[in-house]
């Protein structure tokens, strides 16, 4: 088991460096860091001691470890757009990003995984039929079309919820939430809805894929040999092992749904990292868009290597070895 | 065993299958079966005869498409309703104990020993946890596993083969039923433990008085297990009474040709019993190949010698940190097959014998040694080309299913110029197919429009394609039916006989390498124990490990011996 | 199985069917689209500000001139959806194309081969899998824009989207395939081919490749409705398609900013024609998986 671990420690430090290489190499060639810099009159006497001091005329491997240092101290360089450092405007927007993710995931899971069951258990039968079909189109109906589907009807039409925005929010020191207030829960719901529904059919579809296979594998066979209820056999033997790979594909699942964020922060105009992080692309704020290519590496490589090591710790065959 | 009332009585069941809307398949027609208490009644037959579905007739596992048209069933005397297509009022578990082929599935992973063997009792018998876990614990210790206490928090991956089908019947005893249906229980495990374990079954039944429905293919272990035995055929009974009679002495030409075909191990015989396939096409296409061969210069006969052969698995890992862990499969292996010898290497899963297969035939590269063919090294990098050719196990993935069976043979022809033409290939092809016994015209179609055998004869005849001087084959009949491996035996003699192709035979089964080789070597964990002629080897086994694994082997040599003495035909 | 439930699985449902003809219908629209729309929304001269945001032809203010309405700088929404789902569905096509062709020639050496091949593969792509299709795809617009001036224009768009698209693409084909090439690899036809001393790419291309491909046609299929979806989602974004040669989803970002005033249909008729689109592609895809799963087929 500890070698397991090891092992995936060392591969997602593999993973996290080359994502900070490829921001390196955005930081560092994708349009002119001087340029955008320094003032459009500067001397080219100017620009060479800009050069000097943003250290661009070193090496590239000094550059590049010199900029992982700086990355690992949280100094992500300063905004082209804004001149304000990327670290500060990051911190801001993560709580309104980590937000809709979490309410998106709950949903996902505490949705997906029961009708996902309800779909194994009785695969020709007209409910499981419905949610199958229902499932398509879920995966069919990209992100922005439902938001704009909703706001359209709750909003424009129903005036029920608010289209954008996070409403009011409480600051608790570096963190600011949604949670407390009235209209901070009501500008949630929308886009909540919004992103969970693509990975809602997405882990459905697995939960029922996995739980088809695993009622026909030969220790459920044998379990109704022995005339254990139905119920047990569905619900305390199938649904554990059919779970054992749903738990890997929900690490995946946060990893996107971070990254989904952005097209729902669009939609509705929420002032999280993706919306940042759409602003940058429009401007060429390369520091910007390499500090939320980091983070977002980040997120997935740690949540993949918790996932991983609950993993290890739920399966008996990888918990106990051999005896 | 009179005296008592029957634990089983079958009478005229019927089992269909299909969709409600087509015509239904009968896989099970009118079979009649009794099993007493204590008696272990085996059903036999071969593939699709139907025998694996009256198992799950009574285990209520007839799949959604399997119904009971027909018949009666009584378990210990109780009438079960069949109207319903299923068995209405067995309750799986405490009425009918089931034992499944392969240990290794039929538990769940993610649970304990004492959680799976425990849950049955629990429900039917209403136990606590702790009175189900003190009997747990004397299951597990009438079916002979060691240190029960420890045993029961483990869970399945922890356990050996033996020690997991061993607690797969305790699960099947567990609720005392009277009837336990085991199907092939022991076909997935080695030699040795399929003795303990058909022990195991003998002594539960002798003690406990469950009556056991054992299904198998395997005559042997009826043989030495079953009191009664019930010979099956396109889903219809032929023959059915006691083990000694049946086998000894069976009356439907049928059993007496699937008895026949069963090759015997304790004495070599010039062919295996089986209807004869021969006509006159085979015999003048086997001769227009041996013509190709004898002109063939590489066709020479060769001969291979392995020296000091070793074969590690595992090894580098591109991780630091990592350890490599190295098993050595194949340790200081020599030997050598004469020209126009066949040659047997046998062991146990896990020997090691099919690594030494693979490095022959150039699939693995050895760690260290040396391989010659006909002198010259052929290991490794360096392959034997169309020197050295291979028979597989399996037929059905051994042809490629997207190739027609004609191109598939032409390939190397082609591939090594051995035709003028393509057309000349494809008349090369359509003669192979014929010296193997099947029709010119298969080489228009697929793989799947052939059975087993069909297959296998398909495969050997691609391996004769190159023209080789050396033929391996690796467990070339485990998968068939019996009488389809007299066939594909005989058909492997013959070539060798015709051709003089020397041949590597690789086997699990004593019988079977009796039956083919000259000489042959005993594998035990990656090393040969013992190399010696056939007979010397079966007449005086000189190594401990030879002579358990010859004590071992399930046969039909107890009843033909004691046919012989009471004089009558032996049918062999 | 019987023959008659053999027979069962070959009939194909109604649904699937329905689905294909409407894949099929959209694509010939599509593709002919300079022949059959009315106007050609390419070409600015011909638009009229006058003729901007009219409601759709059954409205009240609707103009028989204009079926579905017009933009809101008066193009014709039915012309411009036309020449809109070609521009998606060459894109996806596209994308799809580049990726599987890349990813099962990748998939089929590292099977094979093994080894530093394998390994090399396989960890390229497990860093491009830890980064969401649509982020990696926004970064490579991204930087392309950064970088290249005309990244943005008529011309390069499709292009980098492309690339962008199947950059992430391609590593499920190479996954799918490598696993299927070493399960193949092992089969005894696949060692036969060995022992008689076949050559590695004509074992890999002759024998291996037509027995890995099934999987592949399911996910391309799966993945176009993806390919689509994502490029519609960059257009959506602004980084996709420019606005004087719209795909759907850039003809849904000119409409979202009017929803609020109460003008519809230049959001609502492209969102509807992508979802169908999808779906459909979507309904076929599902169900040449079930019917490729030799799982699901064996047990019918």
């Amino acid at each position: 088991m500890f070698s397991a671990i090891t092992s995936r420690l060392a591969q997602a430090l593999l993973v996290m460096l080359a994502v900070t290489a490829i921001a390196f190499v955005m930081f560092r060639y994708v349009g002119d860091p001087v340029a955008m810099m320094s003032r459009e009159d500067a001397t080219p006497a100017e620009k060479a001691e800009l050069r000097h001091s943003l250290g661009l005329d070193r090496p590239v491997l000094v550059q590049f470890g010199s900029f992982v240092g700086r990355v690992a101290q949280g100094d992500l360089g300063m905004s082209f757009r804004n001149q304000r450092p990327v670290a500060t405007l990051m911190a801001e927007r993560l709580p309104a990003t980590m937000e809709l993710v979490i309410v998106a995931t709950i949903l996902s899971l505490a949705i997906g995984i029961p009708t996902g069951v309800l779909c194994a258990l009785h695969p020709e039968g007209r409910t499981a039929r419905l949610i199958q079909t229902l499932s398509l189109v879920g995966i069919s109906v990209p992100t922005f079309v439902t938001g704009i589907a909703l706001i359209l009807l709750f909003a424009v039409i129903l005036h029920w919820l608010p289209s954008f925005g996070r409403g009011d929010v409480v600051h608790l020191g570096f963190w600011t939430t949604g949670f407390l207030t009235r209209s901070g829960l009501e500008s949630l719901i929308l886009p909540g809805i919004t992103l969970a529904l693509y990975q809602l059919t997405l882990i459905m579809r697995l939960v029922r894929a996995e739980m088809i296979d695993v009622l026909d594998s030969d220790y459920i066979r044998f379990a109704r040999a022995r005339g254990l209820p139905a119920r047990d056999i569905h619900f305390r033997l199938a649904l554990r092992n059919a779970l054992m790979p749903v738990v890997t594909i929900t690490g995946l699942q946060i990893g996107s749904l971070i990254a989904f964020a952005i097209v729902t922060e669009t939609v509705f105009q929420w002032p999280g990292m993706g919306l940042l992080f759409i602003q940058a692309i429009g401007f060429a704020d390369v520091p910007v868009m390499a500090a939320y290519l980091l983070f977002v590496g980040f997120m997935f490589v740690a949540i993949n290597m918790i996932v991983d090591i609950t993993y290890t710790l739920i399966d008996p065959r990888l918990r106990t070895g051999r005896t | 065993m009179s005296g008592a009332p029957a634990v089983l009585v079958i009478s005229g069941l019927t089992v269909a299958y299909g969709h409600p809307d087509d015509p239904p398949v009968e896989a099970v027609t009118g079979v009649d079966l009794t099993i007493a208490p204590g008696e272990i009644h085996a059903l036999v037959g071969e593939s699709g005869a139907g025998k694996t579905t009256v198992g799950n007739a009574l285990m209520g596992l007839l799949g959604a498409s399997g119904r009971i048209t027909a018949g009666e069933i009584h378990i210990g005397g109780r009438p079960v309703d069949t109207r319903t297509g299923r068995t209405e009022g067995i309750t799986p578990g405490r009425d009918v104990g089931a034992i499944f082929q392969d240990p290794m599935t039929s538990l769940n992973p993610l649970f304990t020993v004492e959680s799976q063997l425990g849950e049955a009792m629990r429900h039917h018998l209403g136990l606590s946890r702790a009175e189900a876990r003190i009997r747990s614990l004397e299951l597990l210790r009438a079916v002979g596993i060691p240190e029960p206490e420890r045993r029961l928090s483990a869970y399945p991956h922890q356990l050996s083969g033996g020690q997991r089908q061993r607690v797969v019947i305790a699960t099947a005893l567990s609720c005392n039923p009277q009837l336990i249906v085991a199907d092939e229980p022991t076909t997935a495990l080695d030699v040795s433990v399929q003795a303990q374990i058909l022990r195991l079954i003998r002594a539960l039944a002798d003690e406990r008085r469950v009556g056991v429905l054992l299904v198998t293919h395997n005559m042997g272990v009826v043989a030495e297990t079953a009191d009664r035995v019930s010979i099956m055929l396109r889903g219809r009974v032929v023959e059915t009474g006691p083990v000694d009679r049946v086998l000894g002495r069976p009356e439907h030409p049928y059993a007496r040709a699937l008895i026949g075909a069963v090759p015997r191990i304790d004495v070599k015989s010039e062919r295996l019993a089986t209807p004869s396939e021969e006509n006159p096409a085979a015999s003048d296409a086997r001769n227009a190949v041996r013509g190709r061969m004898r002109a063939d210069p590489a066709s020479a006969s060769g001969e291979l010698a392995v020296e000091h052969l070793c074969i590690d698995y595992g090894g580098a890992s591109w991780l630091p940190g990592r350890k490599a862990r190295v098993f050595r499969a194949v340790d200081d292996v020599s030997f050598s097959v004469r020209p126009g010898e066949i040659f047997g290497l046998v062991g146990e899963s896990g020997c090691g014998k099919t690594s030494v297969a693979n490095a022959i035939a150039g699939l693995l590269a050895p760690t260290a040694g040396r391989i010659t063919l006909s002198g010259k090294p052929i290991a490794g990098r360096r392959r034997a080309g169309r020197a050295l050719q291979m028979v597989f196990q399996d037929p059905y993935s051994a042809l490629n299913p997207r190739l027609r069976v004609r191109t598939a043979l032409a390939e190397p022809i082609v591939f090594y110029r051995l035709a003028t033409s393509r057309a000349a290939a494809a008349e090369d092809a359509a003669i192979l197919l014929e010296a193997v016994g099947l029709d010119r015209t298969a080489g228009a179609r697929f793989p799947h429009a052939f059975s087993g055998g069909q297959r296998q004869r398909i495969a050997i005849a691609r391996a004769l394609a190159p023209r080789p001087s050396f033929l391996v084959c690796d467990e070339p009949t485990s998968s068939l039916d019996v009488s389809v491996q007299a066939q594909i035996l005989n058909l492997l003699k013959d070539l060798r006989d015709l051709t003089g192709l020397s041949m590597l035979f690789i086997s699990h089964d004593l019988a079977v390498i009796r039956q083919m080789c000259d000489r042959i070597a005993v594998m035990q964990a990656g090393r040969i124990v013992e190399l010696a002629d056939t007979e010397t080897l079966f007449a005086t086994p000189q190594h401990a490990y030879t002579r358990e694994l010859l004590s071992l082997v399930p046969t039909l040599d107890r009843i033909a011996r004691r046919a012989a003495e009471q004089g009558a035909p032996s049918n062999g | 199985m019987s023959a008659a439930t053999h027979r069962r699985r070959w009939r194909v449902p109604l649904s699937v069917t329905a689905a294909a003809a409407i894949v099929v219908l959209i694509i010939l629209a599509a593709a002919l689209a300079p022949w059959v729309s009315p106007y050609n929304p390419l070409d600015i001269g011909s638009f009229d500000l006058m003729n901007a945001e009219l409601p759709p032809a059954f409205m009240v203010d609707g103009d028989w001139r204009f079926l579905l309405g017009t933009d809101n700088q008066g193009r014709d929404l039915f012309s411009t959806m036309l020449y809109g789902v070609r521009i998606s569905i060459v894109i996806g096509g596209g994308a799809v194309l580049l990726a599987s062709s890349v990813g099962v020639v990748l998939g089929l050496l590292a099977g094979y081969f093994g080894g530093w091949v394998d390994m090399l593969v396989m960890r390229v792509g497990d860093v491009i899998l830890s980064l969401p299709t649509i982020l990696l795809a926004l970064l490579i617009s991204g930087i392309a824009r950064a970088s290249f001036p005309n990244a943005g224009t008529a011309q390069w768009a499709p292009v980098i989207l492309v690339g962008a698209i199947a950059i992430h693409e391609w590593v499920q084909y190479a996954r799918t395939v490598r696993a299927a090439t070493m399960v193949e690899a092992r089969k005894d036809y696949v060692r036969a081919t060995r022992v008689i001393g076949l050559p590695g790419l004509r074992i890999m291309a002759r024998h291996i490749l037509p027995n890995v491909l099934s999987p592949v046609i399911v996910i391309a299929t799966i993945n176009l409705a993806g390919a689509v979806l994502t490029e519609a989602t960059l257009s959506f974004l602004g980084v996709g398609m420019p606005p004087t040669y719209p795909s759907l989803g850039t003809l849904i970002r000119i409409g979202n900013d009017f929803v609020f005033s109460g003008i519809w249909w230049i959001v609502a008729f492209p969102a509807v024609l992508l979802v169908i689109l999808v779906l459909s592609v979507n309904v076929v895809g599902d169900w040449l998986r079930d019917y490729f799963n030799p799982m699901r087929r064996g047990r019918s």
